[in-house]
């Protein structure tokens, strides 16, 4: 336990010393993240410990460094953002970074790299545009297009480490700001920083702080939204998977900045790792004394807690999570009054989103001048997304705002895998839009996007192919909605059912002309009417479709599905001249809808085909065609 | 058939959140990871427990979707359809899943072995499409992938 900052600060300049030792020294880091881990990244970690123990590598690699426990040459890392090319695997201190990695290869990494230096080509990541292996991982241009910021150390930074986060200079804001720094101080710096909510809004924290300081009130709470429900996101499960202590050291600070003595992390259950990490990290935050009574020997004291949320959408809603985190029903309330003046059991409460706590710290330790050389003027900084979709490169990136779509979807990940075309980008889930090709060049910030309709969001983007149908996706995000509606208010419960009923119409080629109409004038009401935000932006997937993919609607209406997607259009057909007669289609159709004689052309059956297409993967002769 | 239950276990996570009403959510994870879904009587036990009506224990029960009313299976089978998945073809992997072991979302197989949820998104979108399976993640799946993947399954059951 540490009783005062002074104390507090030579740590900090002992562990940077430590860290600086390790990074210089032979060490492998395994990326742990949830999309390497899927992959087996759990078992490579086994494979090199196993390896490491039975070559007696454990000490003898890097016996020149005292601090024993530092000895271990190898280590788990946080997720390093190219979820598709797991597992990755960094290897210091040349900084070479390896891509799909398995079990098979652990051995290779030991004897070449580790032991000798020496790169293994076959396993460097490739440039997704030429072709290129690259070898360390600052050359790779899905890394070098990015601006890391609260992203910086991929590769080599220890997610649960308290003492790893500290070596890179963690916990140092928190210091400073209790021993120098007033709260208006501190509330100034993010004002003038132009640190705004990352939760999708884009509000600015410094006022929202200052509101909730200025309220009266006996207690007051901070709460961390961490309720990362939209489908086709997954940076906030991300950043507190690979640094939870960067949000936890920003909760501490906006506490002490506008007064509050008690903080909740509202997290999704359906990230458990996510959920021990947070754990992990207030019970170490606690041991150093970081946390509890009287702080580094002030008189400022806080407490953090876990709240683990349930699997309900409109949590995310600021009013329905402190609803939820009362222990009840996650229903929305009308604004104002804002939880800043009355919030948690009607006490001023601080909600920010993951992301902006994770800022904050940065920004009192890096300064203003940083943090505003990234970004553009109105909204300076940096936003992490999640890109996916059928892209050469998957995962998390980080970038300053003002970044195109174009050079997030081209230049960091690589453009499309072939064969595909891109149609549409999804941004901001199922409260988003759907933007064209033409929008690629759009700098993404929130007044920028806001300006045509759409939102950033959390930051989930999602790009669309010409394989995807534009209503389907629309029916998708209402069907979403719909379940997720919490039931309050009728515009939401009753409007985005009505909604997903028609597009329903819609793709099962049933809609007409005057659907088209009410669909329209509904998803309007919807909008206007609903109480929450939830209910506001359910629309946005039917508006912004309807403004730039009208056309699509009309071919529905017309008997055409012209991206295919939507089965009720589609009709498969054995061509006979093609049908060699095999019989491969109807051992593999689960419906049983195929048949015929060996040798001679099979048929099928329309009564009881389900359309899956799986025969059309199956028949080595391409004899089976798509009719639309 | 009446079940006897004994409280114990509930008495236990009851003590473990202070027996205060606040921590309801935390306490009915617990139950529900215990039971594996929220049973009548151990409703009717906390709303004595915590000094809440049932109605109020149900109504939180039922909002949200990490909580249910039946008993999941032992292997508690989650198929993402979250925007990544849905686009690139969570549909046939749910087709796959509801012809061998022949339930759909929302149901559990008779022998409780497993349990089918559709859910919003899991966060593996880099792996779409992608299923969970008690904790564990799965992703880039096919149909025939998926298959295999609850044949094993079955068959670590019978051995």
């Amino acid at each position: 336990m540490i009783n005062n900052p002074k104390e507090a600060l030579d740590l900090i300049e002992y562990e940077k010393v430590r860290r600086e030792r390790k990074l210089n020294q032979k060490t492998v880091y395994v990326c742990v993240g949830t999309g390497c881990t899927a992959k087996g990244a759990l078992k490579v970690y086994a494979e090199f410990e196993r390896i490491i123990a039975e070559k007696n590598l454990a000490i003898s690699l890097n016996k020149e460094n005292d601090h024993e426990e530092d000895q271990d040459p190898v280590r788990k890392t946080g997720c390093c953002g190219r979820c598709s090319s797991g597992v990755l695997v960094t290897v210091l201190p040349w900084n070479y970074m390896y891509a799909n990695v398995t079990v098979r290869d652990v051995e290779e990494i030991i004897d070449k790299t580790l032991l000798h230096g020496e790169p293994i080509e076959r396993l460097m990541l490739t440039d997704p545009i030429t072709g290129h292996k690259v070898e360390r991982l600052e050359d790779a241009d899905f890394y070098k297009h990015q601006n890391l910021y609260i992203m910086e150390d991929i590769g080599k930074c220890e997610c649960d480490s308290i003492e790893d986060y500290m070596g890179r200079g963690g916990y140092s804001s928190l210091i400073k700001a209790l021993s120098e720094q007033t709260a208006e101080g501190i509330i100034r710096t993010m004002k003038e920083a132009g640190l705004r909510g990352r939760g999708g809004g884009g509000f600015p924290t410094g006022v929202k702080w200052e509101a909730t300081r200025k309220s009266p009130g006996e207690k007051k709470f901070v709460v961390c939204n961490g309720d990362e429900g939209d489908p086709g996101a997954f940076m906030n499960r991300t950043l507190l998977e690979r640094d939870p202590h960067s949000v936890l050291e920003g909760m501490i600070i906006a506490a002490y900045a506008v007064g509050a003595g008690k903080g909740y992390a509202y997290l999704r259950a359906e990230y458990p790792i996510a959920v021990r990490m947070f754990n992990k990290a207030i019970e170490d935050a606690r041991r150093l004394g970081f946390l509890g009574e009287n702080i580094l020997g002030t008189d400022f004291s806080f407490d953090a807690e876990v709240k683990e949320g349930a699997g309900a959408f409109v949590c995310g809603e600021e009013t329905a999570l402190l609803a939820s985190i009362e222990g009840k029903r996650g229903v929305p309330k009308p604004k104002p009054p804002f939880p800043a003046q009355s919030g948690l059991w009607g006490f001023p409460t601080l909600i920010n989103n993951v992301e902006t706590y994770a800022n904050a710290p940065k920004i009192l330790r890096d300064g203003i001048e940083s943090y505003r050389s990234r970004g553009v003027e109105k909204t300076p900084g940096t936003k992490m997304f999640s890109v996916t979709g059928p892209l050469k490169l998957n995962g998390i990136i980080e970038v300053a705002f003002g970044t195109t779509l174009r050079q997030i979807i081209y230049d960091i990940c690589g453009g499309l895998v072939a064969g595909k075309e891109l149609k549409a980008i999804q941004i901001g889930g199922p409260s988003g839009a759907c933007l064209s090709e033409e929008f690629l060049d759009l700098p993404l910030d929130y007044d920028t996007l806001k300006s045509v309709d759409a939102m950033v969001g959390s930051g989930g983007i999602v790009a669309m192919t010409t394989d995807n149908c534009m209503v389907e996706v629309a029916r998708y995000f209402l069907d979403f909605t719909k379940r997720e509606s919490c039931g309050k208010c009728a515009p939401c419960r009753e409007g985005t059912y009505q909604a997903y009923k028609i597009l329903e119409k819609f793709t099962q080629g049933k809609a007409t002309y005057e659907d088209l109409e009410n669909l329209e004038y509904l998803a309007r009401i919807i909008k206007i009417a609903s109480l929450c935000g939830l209910g506001k932006t359910a629309p946005n997937p039917i508006l912004s479709t309807l403004k730039l993919f009208r056309e699509e609607y009309v071919a529905h209406i017309e008997g055409i599905c012209p991206s295919g997607m939507c089965t009720a259009f589609k009709k498969y057909r054995i061509n006979p001249e093609l049908c060699k007669g095999c019989g491969l289609c109807a051992r593999s159709c689960p419906q049983n809808a195929i048949s015929g004689e060996r040798g001679k052309p099979f048929m099928i059956d329309e009564e009881k085909c389900v359309k899956c297409g799986l025969c059309v993967e199956k028949c080595k002769f391409k004899a089976i065609e798509l009719v639309h | 058939m009446p079940i006897t239950r004994n409280f114990s276990k509930v008495e236990e996570i009851l003590k473990k959140h202070a027996y205060d009403k606040k921590n309801l959510i935390k306490i009915l994870l617990d139950v529900q990871k215990e039971y594996r879904h929220l049973p009548k009587d151990v409703i009717n036990y906390l709303g004595v427990a915590l000094d809440l009506p049932p109605a109020k224990i149900y109504g939180v029960g039922t909002f949200y979707a990490q909580f249910s009313l039946k008993p999941k299976g032992q292997y508690a089978i989650s198929i993402c359809d979250g925007t990544a998945c849905h686009m690139q073809g969570s549909t046939s992997l749910l087709q796959a899943i509801e012809k061998e072991i022949g339930i759909k979302p929302g149901e559990v197989t008779p022998d409780l072995l497993f349990s089918l949820d559709q859910v919003g998104c899991l966060g593996a979108c880099a792996l779409a499409p992608a299923m969970v399976i008690n904790e564990e993640v799965y992703g880039n799946l096919t149909p025939e992938e998926v298959t295999r993947i609850l044949k094993n399954l079955k068959e670590r059951k019978e051995a």
